[in-house]
């Protein structure tokens, strides 16, 4: 009998899915896989490939112990195949088919459909770890670059599963799909991801914290609505991912929180106390709180574009399909039709902010983002936890979604963070005040020295509450490979 | 939609299309201003259009033609990131009446047509370079190009996805020019036309939907470089182009038309509009400089123009009048004369536009779906291209002998050069050839008549008109003719008259209109798409449509 909980090591590609009796798909896998590892070789600098990194390698899916920790070469990473154990009796969750028994292959109708989901949700995946790829150059310990890796090994992952889906339930199409979800690449002038927001570089390790946080987040929100499919292959796999993203959210939530109590810590010695005396902090070699806000409305801004238009036609399709749900679908006590149903969704309505009800099939992404937004405010909150343990007045704050957006019923239009709409200039005139300037970038970038003693740490964050795997202060996550 | 459609613009005015021109090369950017909707009540999201886009675009390609000569090539392409075109606007066409839509789809074809048959007409080519999605009616502004390039980014495709989506048929226009044009083998076109998300690089180009599938890096220089090719290897007549300004026109309070050779009486009691054609006010143009001087107010130039932009607005603002009868009244020779001065130019490229423009203003009258009549009277000048018109409508009334009190010159038609060959029909024969079918010595022995005054009973007896009367029987029989008409079911006589009007072979236009008369039509006004839960009305609630799966 097949063993669906603990991974099988019996081909070359670990799995719970019995790939091992699957010819076809197996084949199928293995065809794709050399391109894979010369897109992952192609891609991190070639010391840091032949680097032992204290990773985790997922070896079940049982919640109570899914992972175990070791060295490894990153090119040798198990990447794998895991999808979490079948719902005994699953149903469909929501729109027209809700009730019926969940699918266990593709519904022709909705084949399609499903396809673009699950392609776009793969060109994420790795994109991210293209947007990362020259990071661990400047990495500032050798806990963080371990962080960065285990991020960029998941995402890689995380690549897999999707690839999977596409060989085992798509055909020829699917096949194709995947190949091209390593022929398009994040910048590329070529073929590029096919999200804006996947094409940006992430240049500094504040991007990446940022990036983990916000934009990570945006990933488990469309993960979380995908583990809600009536597909069930899809939301089993979704369902683990989630598990791995959990990691991510937490590098990128205590990365800004480090780099915010590295800065209080410096201020409060130093005996400053006014945040907005950003030369004297800066001098000091680590970065002004002022300046990490900033950071903060480009990544929550871009992050929320995207979830696409409020109103959507493919989203409430989507839906209504089965094929992808709400946030906590299950914990919702509506008829999950939204037959009649409206949600609030904001408008703009002579030069002034309303929100006005929308059928609520056609108001998912408008929901999800509301749900997105919630989730995010909780780090922030934490933050300013730390800011006020210290003593120092400041504080964190989300900016209104009105503000800096490309996408929507906002797009281009000059608000501020608090959701004032003003004129072109005079936001113009501010917006250096909300964003970060390129001598931000600079500042930021000047700091960006790589640390690589075990236990130390750059000048401009502070070390961890705890290591990871619970290892001691001064372990050592990376053994660097000298060439 | 009640609102009154004009269908004059020019560039100062356009919301959605912008053109630069570079010499030889003109490149067109669509880039739609999504809140610039002719009508309240939709957006046009992501390069989507409705009418008043194509009307736009019509006047682009009009104004290519005889304001810029000098343009050999035309690159159509996207103002927008990501985007081609998604096509017509559905929620438009969901909002929009049943006469809008076909009328819409009518419209939009015949700009097709239009930019498609430029370079044969006048060398002017056109090239389609796509970037991101190009959908639906999106493909079919791709489809009239000549040739049409991809880029290979692995995401831009091309798509026909309306009956996946919307359950109606694909590409008004487009599908016809998939197989007519293209040529794409039928059973991978039906595979095509069931992928919501198209198809894209290499595959496109295997399956014959572009020419050409171009790296991303060096899709704009590809681009340029093949404008380049195609101009050079062009050699199409240019010059310095005419401006063509706006039309004198006035409308009064009763619906009726003044310009200022065409005139349109209105009689709404009766659902008739009747169009009266001036012969010409000015001599015939002594030299070319001098035709290229008089500009847009040359005479077969204006007389075009109006025609033209009345016809249109009686298509789509005036849909109860159902009998457009067709009058003329002036010199049959100063006609000719006119007429003449350009055919024996063509190698001028002014005296080539105005005719290539009366071709496409000949079977826009031909495919309008109102009953049409002609009416020879005395003092008619149904001479050459005149005349085409009466074998374009569905009957013709000529006047015989002397009226009482009428001492304007003899009825007669008069046959030249134009009627044999230089404006052919969709089907690619001419009127006579379509009228004659059975018998083509019959226009043989027309041919021998060219230049001779025909009066009523010579006419009759050579089949050019249906019947003539004389003064005793003439208002009788045409208010019979009229009411008689007026009391048949429209949508009946729609399908008729288009049943009669185009006999003979079947070219890729026939088949255009034709099947989207008759296919579109029906399945327009069927349940699956435009009922309450039909696909059209639903697309977007995120609903599906729900279909009734009797066969028809």
């Amino acid at each position: 009998m097949l063993d669906l909980i603990n991974v099988s090591y019996d081909t070359q590609i670990p799995n719970n899915v019995g790939l091992s009796s699957d010819k076809r798909v197996l084949k199928a896998l293995e065809k794709w896989h050399p391109g894979y590892i010369n897109w992952w070789s192609d891609l991190i600098p070639q010391n840091f490939q032949q680097s032992l990194v204290y990773l985790r390698t997922a070896v079940s899916v049982d919640p109570k112990g899914w992972a175990k920790f070791d060295y490894v070469k990153m090119p040798e990473y198990r990447w794998g195949i895991l999808l979490a154990p079948e719902v005994e009796d699953r149903r469909i969750p929501c729109g027209e088919h809700a009730g019926q028994p969940a699918w266990q292959e593709v519904p022709g109708e909705y084949r399609n459909m499903l396809k673009r989901l699950i392609v776009i949700q793969g060109d994420t995946e790795p994109a991210s770890v293209e947007q990362q790829r020259f990071l661990a150059l400047s990495a500032p310990s050798l806990y963080d670059m371990r962080n960065l890796f285990q991020v960029n090994v998941e995402e890689g992952r995380h690549l897999w599963a999707m690839v999977y889906l596409l060989q085992k339930y798509f055909g020829k199409d699917g096949r194709e799909e995947a190949d091209d979800l390593l022929r398009r690449s994040s910048g590329s002038e070529e073929a590029p991801r096919m999200l804006g927001a996947f094409n940006e570089e992430t240049p500094d390790w504040l991007s990446f914290f940022m990036f983990t946080y916000f934009t990570d987040r945006d990933g488990k929100m469309q993960l979380e609505s995908l583990a809600q499919s009536g597909f069930d292959p899809l939301s089993r796999t979704c369902r683990f991912m989630l598990t791995e993203e959990a990691h991510h959210m937490f590098v990128g939530e205590t990365g800004v929180g480090r780099t915010i109590e590295r800065t209080c810590q410096i201020m409060t010695e130093n005996g400053i106390t006014d945040p907005y005396d950003i030369d004297k902090i800066r001098a000091f070699g680590v970065i002004d709180l002022p300046t990490i806000q900033k950071k903060l409305n480009l990544h929550y801004t871009l992050s929320l574009d995207l979830f696409g238009q409020e109103v959507s036609t493919n989203a409430a399709n989507a839906f209504n399909a089965g094929i992808k749900g709400r946030y906590m679908e299950h914990r919702l006590t509506d008829d999950h039709m939204l037959k009649n149903d409206t949600y609030p969704v904001w408008d703009f309505e002579d030069g002034k902010l309303v929100r006005k009800d929308a059928p609520a099939l056609t108001a998912i992404n408008m929901r999800l983002r509301d749900d997105y937004t919630r989730d995010a405010a909780g780090g922030v909150g934490r933050w300013n936890k730390l800011i006020a343990k210290s003593g120092v007045e400041f504080e964190m704050k989300l900016p209104h979604e009105s503000f800096h957006r490309q996408i929507g019923v906002f797009a281009g239009k000059p608000f501020d963070p608090a959701g004032n709409l003003l004129s072109q200039d005079e936001y113009d005139a501010k917006a250096t005040e909300w964003l970060p300037t390129k001598a931000d970038g600079d500042f930021i970038q000047s700091l960006m020295t790589p640390v690589s003693e075990p236990g130390k740490y750059a000048s401009w964050i502070s070390p961890p509450k705890v290591g990871i795997d619970n290892k001691p202060g001064d372990f050592e996550y990376v053994k660097l490979y000298m060439a | 939609m009640t609102k009154s459609i004009d269908f004059q613009t020019d560039p100062s005015q356009y919301h959605h299309w912008r053109v630069s021109y570079d010499g030889p090369i003109a490149t067109l950017f669509m880039d739609v201003d999504e809140n610039a909707g002719l009508f309240e009540g939709y957006q046009l999201k992501l390069n989507s259009y409705d009418l008043g886009v194509d009307i736009e675009l019509a006047d682009i390609v009009q104004r290519m033609r005889f304001e810029h000569p000098e343009v050999k090539v035309v690159v159509m392409t996207s103002g927008k990131d990501k985007v081609f075109c998604a096509g017509a606007n559905i929620r438009m066409l969901g909002g929009a009446s049943h006469a809008h839509k076909v009328n819409f789809c009518k419209f939009t074809n015949e700009t097709r047509n239009t930019y498609e048959a430029a370079e044969a007409d006048s060398g002017q080519k056109y090239i389609a370079a796509i970037k991101g999605a190009c959908a639906g009616g999106g493909y079919e502004l791709a489809l009239a190009c000549n040739h049409i390039m991809l880029t290979d980014d692995s995401s831009s495709a091309v798509s026909l996805p309306e009956v996946p989506l919307l359950a109606v048929l694909p590409g008004t226009g487009g599908l016809t020019r998939v197989t007519d044009k293209r040529k794409m083998r039928r059973d991978l076109a039906d595979v095509f036309c069931s992928l919501e998300e198209g198809v894209k690089g290499k595959r496109a180009v295997k399956w014959r939907l572009v020419d050409e599938v171009i790296a991303n890096s060096k899709f704009d220089a590809v681009v340029a470089e093949r404008a380049r090719e195609f101009a050079t290897a062009s050699d199409k007549a240019t010059g310095t182009g005419i401006a063509l300004t706006p039309l004198s026109k006035t409308i009064g309070a009763d619906g009726s038309l003044q310009y200022s050779l065409v005139e349109v009486a209105v009689d709404r009691k009766a659902g008739k509009a009747t169009l009266t054609l001036s012969g010409p006010d000015s001599e015939v143009p002594a030299s070319l400089e001098a035709l290229h001087a008089q500009g847009d107010q040359g005479y077969l130039l204006r007389l075009a123009r109006e025609l033209d932009d009345a016809i249109l607005h009686l298509r789509f603002n005036e849909m109860e009048l159902g009998l457009l009868v067709f009058r003329t009244q002036g010199d049959p020779q100063a006609f000719l004369a006119h007429e003449a001065f350009l055919m024996d130019n063509r190698s001028d490229w002014l005296a080539n536009e105005i005719l290539a423009y009366w071709k496409r203003l000949l079977k826009r009258i031909d495919v309008t779906s109102r009953s049409m009549v002609a009416l020879v009277e005395h003092g008619s000048c149904f001479a050459g291209i005149l005349a085409e018109l009466l074998w374009s409508v569905d009957r013709s009334y000529m006047m015989e002998d002397e009226f009482e009190g009428d001492n304007r010159p003899i009825a007669a038609i008069t046959l030249s050069d134009a009627n044999f060959g230089a404006f052919p029909m969709g089907n690619a024969l001419t009127r006579l050839q379509t009228r004659f079918l059975g018998e083509p010595e019959a226009v043989d022995a027309l041919a021998e008549r060219r230049g001779e005054a025909l009066e009523a009973e010579e006419a009759e007896e050579s089949g050019l008109v249906t019947e003539i009367f004389d003064d005793i029987d003439w208002d009788d029989e045409i208010r019979i003719f009229m009411e008689e008409r007026a009391s048949f079911s429209p949508d009946a006589l729609t399908g008729m008259e288009a049943n009669l009007r185009f006999a003979g072979p079947e070219t890729m236009e026939t088949r255009i209109f034709g099947r989207l008369t008759a296919w579109q039509n029906w399945i327009f006004n069927r349940p699956n798409a435009t009922g309450p839960d039909g696909a059209l009305q639903r697309y977007g609630s995120g609903v599906r449509g729900d279909y009734a799966q009797e066969r028809v």
